[in-house]
């Protein structure tokens, strides 16, 4: 089967299944008990597994198979969650993702995965899966090796539908004479017969075994065909070199239950008695309604993959599209022709819907960067022998895609520093009075123009004096400007290059390894970060990103004729004041809003639109604030709340007064948005 | 026919600016547009010879209006006015000339570095002038002629 075509989808979801998979089994590992997660590991590695065989990636599969059964014994009691199990399980996973990975570079997806296999195989048994490293592992082997063939769910749900289609599908058997010479060319020979008949589902050994003759002289194709078994069988019969072939309709023997299977597939009913019996119906059909909820689960978070660039052309030439779209909205309205301005206006607001999902297209959570964490942080409390809780808040705090491809690597950094220098080992918490277990915090959140992403964590801190004594010694600062510094500024000392360069900091009970890199990584992206730290209490890793290209929500203002874009996030709320309201205090105009006094400022005169001839009665207002501080923003009047796209002034203009960048409007007009922050003191 | 002599030859954008005639290299123009067919978005609080901002295909690209820069006297932008977008090494900008529709190819030694007589045009913005047939070009230093602005009251804050 050629399945290049879905290969993209393939590794999507697959990823997608393994994420959800890790994602549960942290879970697990905090509520060993609830079996409900367990079931949707269950469900994940199931679709997981049934991808993977169908894709023909047999190492997945099996690995898969086995970790399911494991899940399986768990679900109906059998044997209890233990951290070892699931360090297991985790193993498994991570196999399964390197060999995904392995897929993805174009690799086949192999991989030995014989030993996880053996120790899944024991956790099943009951058995300490520390053992079954040690123990030969016959038993896998016989479990496939038998007469009958093992039926995955896909397969069964495959066949069975054929079945209730009018098709028949067969076991076919073939025995090659023990003299045969090419015994790949007699299987290609079957194939191809076999091929023409209808369509073969799957081969023990498999194909690619089949096809480097590795197998003794047999093997079974399972086929879904029109054709009667005599007519098939004698078909493949004209082969020469041929012992046999025998055939006989599928059987199925569930995973679960395949060792006691063996006397029933003896008494084998012809295949449409198979389709009618009812008892034999059942299972199919809960499968069936299994596969069925799982697509739908999928249509969710079916994706593809486009390149960057082609989006960023696309907007281009949409924005291109626009600016007509605004030249002949001004044509129809000068024209006066009714099917012309029916036209343009539909247009205008397909348009519109259209740029809403191109702009959307680009924003991606931050949940893909942070959703690697938890897992990361897991495994590096085991290594560290630390006890420690990460909490991520705000993982669906939007992000332009250029940025979330660039920060992954920093995070990554700052957690582990966090996690290897900041959190003191249980003994040390306890003793300095605070709880065993540390919490590390892995925030997101926007504000104003920039994405805020902070870590934070309860530990030591940072010392100052160890610092200190570090960065004179490594000549960062002198002993006298050392003396002046703030804690904050101590702080950010372990940011500088010189720092890290030490090969081994694990003396200095602050931080400092590599982090200029993080520091430098951050600051190519426009970004900046800071550190705030109390020694004892823990430090808060701030780094600050812009939304290079990004939507914001604003709201649009008007000024004469000329349209400003104040955001939303600066924004408390609007109001419409009187110019009796208005107050003076020491040479500034002032309003009281909600008993509180905040200055007046008017944008007209800020930004020199010329101011308007008569004073009115009634003024509209903008209340802003930074930080705790608020003021009001004079405008004539207010155009609505939009989304906008975020773009930079460019390089010729920098840093200009009160502008923080400029936006393209749906006309195709430039509009500046203002930036609060400079307006307020 | 072409005479190989001068082998090293500048192909420049030759455009008008009252009644001198300027000259750029074609490397850092990206396009030429009408002007008239442009919105310009003016941003408050910048020198006067930048006259604001245009979409430019999607890029918010700024305008510096060349007379304005120079200091020569306005004049109303009518349907020859264009846009020469430039493609410097940090920035795009637009430069507003009355007309642009020549190419021409300078001969590196027609090209005279100290200009003796380059009217109200500070002589910064000149890389030197070169004289072509009857033709005289002023080559421009676009690196002086378009040094990023810089907003004071920005920087206080």
């Amino acid at each position: 089967m050629d399945t290049n075509q879905y290969l993209e989808m393939f590794l999507e979801e697959s990823k997608e299944h393994l994420q959800a998979c890790n994602e549960q089994l942290l879970e697990l590992e905090k509520n060993p008990d609830d079996l409900a997660i367990v079931n949707e590991i269950f469900r994940a590695a199931h679709t997981l597994k049934g991808m993977s065989a169908t894709m023909g990636y047999e190492d997945i599969a099996n690995l898969t198979h086995k970790m399911e059964n494991v899940l399986d014994a768990i679900r109906n009691a059998k044997i209890r969650v233990t951290s070892e199990i699931l360090d297991v399980v985790f193993e498994s996973s991570d196999a399964l993702e390197e060999m995904v990975i392995d897929i993805e570079q174009g690799g086949s997806g192999k991989k030995d995965v014989e030993k996880l296999v053996t120790m899944l195989n024991q956790i099943e048994a009951g058995k300490s899966p520390l053992e079954a490293v040690h123990e030969k592992m016959e038993e896998v082997q016989t479990a496939d090796d038998s007469e009958g063939l093992v039926y995955d769910d896909f397969e069964q749900t495959v066949v069975s539908q054929s079945i209730e289609q009018g098709f028949h599908a067969f076991e076919l058997k073939v025995i090659l004479r023990d003299d045969c010479l090419l015994k790949a060319a007699r299987v290609f020979m079957v194939f191809e017969i076999l091929e023409k008949a209808g369509e073969i589902i799957k081969t023990y050994p498999t194909v690619e075994r089949l096809e480097n003759e590795e197998f003794d002289n047999q093997f079974t194709v399972v086929i879904v065909t029109k054709e009667d078994a005599d007519e098939l069988q004698a078909k493949v019969q004209k082969v020469s070199e041929l012992e046999k072939a025998e055939i006989r309709p599928v059987q199925f023997q569930s995973a679960a239950i395949e060792t006691a299977a063996t006397t029933e597939a003896a008494i084998t009913p012809p295949v449409s008695e198979t389709a009618k019996q009812p008892a034999k119906k059942e299972p199919a059909k809960t499968e069936n309604g299994a596969a069925k909820r799982s697509t739908n689960a999928h249509s969710a978070n079916k994706t593809i993959r486009v390149n960057i660039d082609r989006l960023d052309v696309l907007m281009n030439l949409f924005e291109e599209l626009v600016i007509d779209r605004g030249r002949l909205q001004s044509i129809a309205a000068e024209l006066q022709n009714a099917e012309l301005n029916e036209t343009t206006e539909r247009m205008t607001r397909i348009s519109g819907d259209l740029q809403n999902i191109i702009l959307n297209m680009r924003m991606v959570p931050v949940e893909t960067v942070f959703n690697r964490f938890p897992k990361m942080v897991r495994q590096l409390a085991r290594d560290l022998d630390k006890k420690i809780n990460l909490e991520i808040i705000g993982a669906e705090t939007e992000l332009d895609r250029t940025v979330i491809d660039e920060i992954g690597d920093p995070l990554v950094h700052l957690i582990r520093n966090a996690l290897d220098h900041g959190v003191e080992s249980p003994a040390e918490r306890i003793a300095a009075g605070k709880p065993e277990e540390g919490t590390v915090t892995l925030r997101a959140y926007h504000s104003g123009n920039h994405v805020f992403i902070e870590l934070e964590d309860d530990g030591a801190g940072v010392n100052r004096a160890r610092v200190l004594k570090k960065a004179i010694e490594r000549d960062i600062v002198t002993e006298e400007i050392a003396e002046t510094l703030t804690d904050k500024q101590v702080a950010e000392l372990i940011l500088s290059s010189g720092f890290s360069t030490a090969e081994k900091l694990t003396d200095v009970s602050g931080r400092g390894v590599g982090l200029d890199v993080v520091k430098s990584t951050i600051e190519s992206l426009g970004g900046h970060i800071s550190i705030e730290s109390k020694e004892g209490q823990g430090s808060l890793f701030q780094v600050q990103l812009p939304l290079t290209l990004s939507i914001i929500s604003v709201m649009l203002v008007q000024m004469q004729k000329e349209i400003f874009a104040v955001p939303l996030s600066s924004i408390i709320e609007t109001a419409i004041i009187q110019n009796a309201d208005i107050l003076n205090a020491h040479n500034q105009r002032v309003i009281d809003f909600r008993g509180k006094i905040v200055p007046l400022v008017d944008l007209r005169e800020i930004f020199d639109t010329g101011l308007p001839e008569e004073p009115e009665e009634l003024k509209s207002v903008v209340i802003v604030r930074k930080g705790e501080n608020l003021a009001a923003l004079v405008v004539d009047s207010f155009i609505g709340q939009q989304e906008i796209v975020l773009k930079s002034l460019g390089n010729y203009l920098q840093s200009v007064f009160a502008l923080s960048g400029a936006t393209i409007l749906g006309n195709g007009q430039v509009a500046l948005i203002v930036d609060c922050n400079a307006l307020i003191k | 026919m072409t005479t190989e002599v001068e082998n090293k030859v500048m192909k420049t954008i030759v455009f008008q600016l009252l009644d001198k005639e300027y000259a750029i290299e074609v490397d850092v123009v990206q396009s030429i547009e009408k002007l008239l067919l442009m919105t310009i978005t003016r941003i408050p609080g910048v020198p006067s010879y930048v006259k604001g901002v245009i979409n430019l295909r999607g890029m918010v690209t700024p305008i510096v209006d060349l007379r304005n820069r120079f200091d020569l006297p306005e004049m109303e932008y009518n349907d020859n006015t264009r846009i020469i977008i430039v493609n410097l090494e940090n920035f795009d900008v637009g430069l507003i000339v009355d007309d642009a529709n020549d190419v021409i190819d300078i001969p590196a030694n027609a090209l005279e570095s100290q200009p003796e007589v380059v009217g109200s045009v500070e002589s910064e913005f000149v890389a030197g002038v070169a004289k072509i047939e009857k033709r005289l070009l002023v080559m421009l230093n676009l690196d002086n002629v378009l040094r990023p602005i810089r907003n004071v009251n920005a920087d206080e804050n």
